[in-house]
């Protein structure tokens, strides 16, 4: 605790503070550059249906002495289609055939009952229609789009509608990133995978929503004051909340982590595997974006304002000021702050918690 | 900022944190107390996880309509089933089509599978045609049945106290029809039947009586007469193949009684829902039903047209798959909505609004297989998940702990209280409203960990804010609580907002998951407003961390609390409270 919690303290108070709204074009860029690479994986590997999308069997077999390639040649010969064939954790054999129906699936069982030496009863099979994983898929779409009109709603009114632009955006951002990765790496897509990303989306604006409750607050009458641009509040609020990003993330990617590496780890793939590794990537990805992108581009939009340029302008001729009359002004320039905080109670948050005091820095400083 | 002013308000009853708890308190021992008297420790496996019935229905191919069966058709079918399995939608049956004309129902074992196939496999199509004749439902028309030894039919719908209004415009055979509707054989448009008439279903007449020598007619008559209804396959060949513009014949879905039916003249896509309610002014059940807007026109129409007539003929048939399945009488002329009442417990009310509701599947189904699908991989997969939860969250807490030290206790006790919550109610949700924990399911238990860590961890760190500015741990405590109260209500509602669109738009397994999220979200807040905030408050008059013991995680010096700002506090004092 003790590095971190005094890291906590230090970024509390700004004395170490990662200047993430300044350097917001390399974010910028880094994050153009992988939705481009996300886009091109996409369009040149697309994404690797599972079966849920394309139809087909799965057949499980109890323990069986059978290797995987027997398994495979003998589905694909009673089947005639691709076949993917996984061992499980007990020893039987999971056995994916696409495009299978029904009147198939009979003739399959029984000729991996005969080939794998299984009794025929034993093997469990699972049949999908094609249009099962569409119709979930389908639905997750209509429900995200809901979701998403609901949420920028919401966001413009509980905050404005520059925020919920943003979190838009680091949300569209979040989903492109799942997305390439499957498309990149070519995991399986499976119902499990867009149950995962559903969760991102909740997960993600979650996580932008905190580091945009502190912003709220900390701008609270900002124009009251001539200390901070809404830029450097921004950056602020992001440091102020890193602690607790960085906290929340890690509680919640340790069980998911959990989920993926020792529960997919022993059974191969499965719902349980897809749906993590959808979250992993995702949450990951959430954290990444309500620090880098969303709050980044709030400042950037809030900065366009006529009000906030005319604030920067008047912070910007005061700081010139204050180092045209050298380091000898600095205290006279903490003396006025400290009136103005006490005139103004409302940028009180502002002024008194940043507030260096008795570190003599100035804040022309940053 | 709104939360400051909101903050001072509560500020009082903080001081009560005995009352919050005790109400939490009182809520598990509740739950708990509930689970176990019900008998539903655990909470229900959806299929995956338990195994179950797997039914595959394959769709019949109708004469006269090749096209029939279409994907559109068998989407509306998966739909109409889905609804019907499901009931109110967390039951995790899974509806989907495969093929060209197949749909698949798995149901998870623990629902009355038995039931739920009937529900699956037997309800096709749904139409209100008007009720020509009503006999008693035996085959041999000389049979002189007496008209009370039938009207003890199960009046399904009969007459409630708008029969009255009935009552006095009818004719003599009102006196009849109260209690023997099923036998008042009036096959005429005879307007005077006698009330004694020997209801002797004997009928000579024609059926439809427009067109009494009718060929059609006197061949219809025939097979009505022959008609047994006190058998199940007399009853499920009565209306059979009957196209809806027919007039055809039917028995009661009880075989006490048979109808001839005219043709249909709404259709069960007419219905836009209906449901079982209490009157409560005659404290009887009934079922309440409206119509889509062609529905209700053409409903309207159909009641204008039997409102004039005598008894039986002022009935429509709900005809279900060519069984009748109520049949009720119609007094005046209704559209939009109406309402049938009658002598329903709870369950056939119930019943009837279900088919009323969903009973229009656009295509009728063949049962084709039914198997039993075990739960091997599933059961692998729950195991696997629990074990890799319970690492999962054995990580979480080494974290918690090195990192908040003492804090962490109060956050280790809430997600235990969140657990416990969490439990209790999704077993007794299984018996309540179906729900059934599949492995999405339980996925979304267990990113919920982190949602409800979350929360405290934002709680946690306003505290140690509210210390680095100087404060002692009290009065930090009550500060930190409305900041993060509003960080922690606006962000688990963008969370429960996620959840509850996914489960209004989605189905199946997607609900489940979108069901367990948004749970968990609901009781995350209830969590922390009941327990871990008054435990905070609690735990601040201790010695331990109000003293800031290098355990307790809330060492001021750890901290880096600044004792010069202390003094600049009490300077400032007078405009400090506003402004927190």
């Amino acid at each position: 605790m003790s590095r971190l919690g005094s890291l906590g303290s230090r970024l509390y108070r700004g004395e170490v503070g990662y200047d993430f709204i300044g350097k917001r074009k390399i974010w910028y860029g880094i994050s153009i550059l992988i939705t481009i690479t996300a886009v091109v994986a996409l369009a040149v590997s697309g994404l690797n249906m599972g079966i849920e999308f394309k139809g087909g069997a799965v057949f499980t077999t109890p323990s069986t002495s059978a290797s995987v390639a027997q398994a495979e040649e003998s589905a694909v010969s009673a089947s005639g289609h691709q076949a993917i064939v996984q061992k499980l954790g007990n020893g039987g054999l999971r056995i994916q055939i696409t495009e299978v129906d029904l009147a198939k699936s009979d003739a399959i069982k029984a000729e991996l009952s005969k080939d794998l030496k299984v009794p025929e009863e034993k093997i469990n099979a699972d049949l999908v229609g094609p249009s099962w994983g569409e119709q979930i898929a389908n639905k997750a779409w209509t429900g995200l789009g809901i979701f998403m009109i609901l949420v920028v709603i919401y966001l413009a009114i509980a905050f404005e509608w520059r925020m919920a632009i943003a979190a838009l955006v680091a949300l569209i951002h979040d989903i492109t990133i799942t997305v390439g990765i499957y498309a990149l790496v070519g995991f399986e897509v499976t119902p499990g995978t867009v149950i995962g990303l559903l969760t991102i989306l909740g997960y993600s604006l979650y996580d932008t929503v905190v580091v945009f409750d502190s912003l709220k607050e900390g701008t609270k009458g900002i124009t009251k004051q001539t200390r901070w641009t809404y830029s450097e509040i921004a950056n602020r609020s992001i440091n102020g909340t890193l602690v607790r990003s960085i906290n929340t993330t890690v509680v919640a990617l340790l069980p998911v982590a959990g989920l993926l590496f020792i529960g997919g780890g022993v059974l191969g793939a499965g719902m349980l595997n897809d749906i993590s590794l959808s979250l992993f990537v995702g949450l990951a990805a959430g954290a990444y974006s309500s620090i880098f992108i969303a709050t980044p581009l709030v400042a950037d939009l809030k900065e366009r304002e006529p009000q906030m340029k005319a604030l920067k302008k008047r912070i910007l001729a005061k700081r010139a000021a204050a180092a045209a009359k050298g380091e000898s002004a600095e205290g006279e320039q903490a003396y006025d702050d400290d009136v103005h905080v006490d005139a103004a109670p409302t940028a009180a948050v502002v002024g008194q918690r940043q507030q260096p005091r008795g570190h003599g820095r100035t804040p022309g400083k940053r | 900022m709104a939360a400051p002013k909101k903050g001072r308000g509560p500020s009082g009853g903080q001081g009560r944190p005995g009352r919050a708890l005790a109400l939490i308190l009182i809520a598990m021992v509740a739950l708990t107390g509930g689970m176990f008297l019900s008998g539903h420790t655990t909470p229900r496996l959806g299929i995956d996880l338990a195994g179950g019935t797997s039914i595959t229905l394959k769709a019949k191919s109708q004469p006269g309509k090749p096209d029939a069966i279409n994907p559109t058709n068998m989407d509306t079918a998966v739909s109409i089933i889905e609804r019907r399995v499901n009931g109110l939608g967390v039951s995790e049956a899974e509806v989907q089509t495969q093929g060209r004309d197949n749909i698949i129902v798995n149901i998870p074992k623990g629902t009355n599978s038995k039931q739920a196939r009937e529900q699956v496999g037997t309800t096709a199509q749904l139409y209100f045609r008007p009720v020509l004749t009503v006999t008693a439902g035996q085959a041999t028309p000389t049979d002189t049945a007496s008209p009370s030894a039938s009207g003890s039919a199960k009046p399904s719908a009969s007459p409630s106290d708008k029969e009255t209004a009935s009552g006095s415009k009818a004719t003599p055979s009102a006196g009849a029809t109260t209690q023997g509707r099923a036998v008042t054989g009036a096959l005429t448009k005879d307007t005077s039947p006698s009330p004694g008439a020997s209801a002797s279903g004997t009928p000579k007449a024609s059926a439809s009586p427009s067109a009494s020598v009718d060929p059609a007619t006197a061949e219809l008559q025939k097979r009505f007469a022959a008609l047994d209804c006190s058998t199940k396959a007399g009853r499920a060949k009565a209306g059979a193949n009957a196209k809806p513009t027919d007039t055809t014949i039917a028995c009661s879905s009880e075989g006490d009684a048979k109808y001839v039916l005219g043709p249909a003249e709404v259709s069960g896509t007419d219905v836009d829902s209906a449901k079982a309610t209490i009157d409560q002014q005659r404290g009887m059940w009934i079922v309440q039903m409206d119509f889509t807007d062609k529905g209700s026109k053409k409903f309207q129409q159909i009641t204008s047209k039997l409102s004039q007539q005598q008894s039986p003929m002022n009935q429509f048939a709900i005809a279900l798959d060519g069984e009748v399945v109520s049949a009720p009488q119609v007094n005046e002329t209704l559209s939009g909505s109406a309402e049938i009442s009658g002598s329903f417990t709870q369950q056939s009310a119930q019943d009837l609004a279900n088919v009323l509701s969903y009973g229009a599947l656009p295509l009728s189904f063949d049962e084709d297989t039914v198997t039993t699908v075990t739960a091997a991989l599933g059961g692998e997969q729950l195991q696997a998940g629990l074990i890799a939860g319970a690492i999962g969250l054995a990580l979480v807490v080494i974290y918690l702990v090195a990192y908040y030290r003492g804090l962490a206790l109060i956050a280790l006790l809430s997600l235990l209280v969140s657990g416990i919550l969490t439990y209790t109610l999704m077993s007794l949700l299984g018996p309540a409203i179906g729900f059934a924990l599949n492995l999405p399911a339980v996925c979304g238990a267990i990113v919920a960990i982190g949602i409800t860590a979350d929360s405290f961890i934002v709680y946690f760190e306003r505290i140690r804010d509210e210390i680095r500015d100087g404060r002692t741990l009290r009065p930090a405590v009550e500060r930190a609580w409305p900041r993060a109260r509003r960080t922690i209500l606006v962000s688990d509602f963008v969370s429960f907002l996620a959840a509850a669109v996914l489960f209004i738009v989605t189905v199946g397994k997607v609900q489940g998951f979108a069901f367990t999220l948004g749970l968990t979200t609901l009781l995350d807040v209830v969590v922390v407003f009941l327990f871990t905030k008054p435990v905070m408050t609690l735990m601040a008059r201790t010695k331990f961390f109000s003293g800031g013991h290098p355990w307790s995680g809330l060492d001021p010096k750890r901290l880096g609390a600044k004792p010069p700002l202390r003094r600049t506090r009490r300077v400032n004092a007078p405009t400090d409270p506003k402004e927190a």
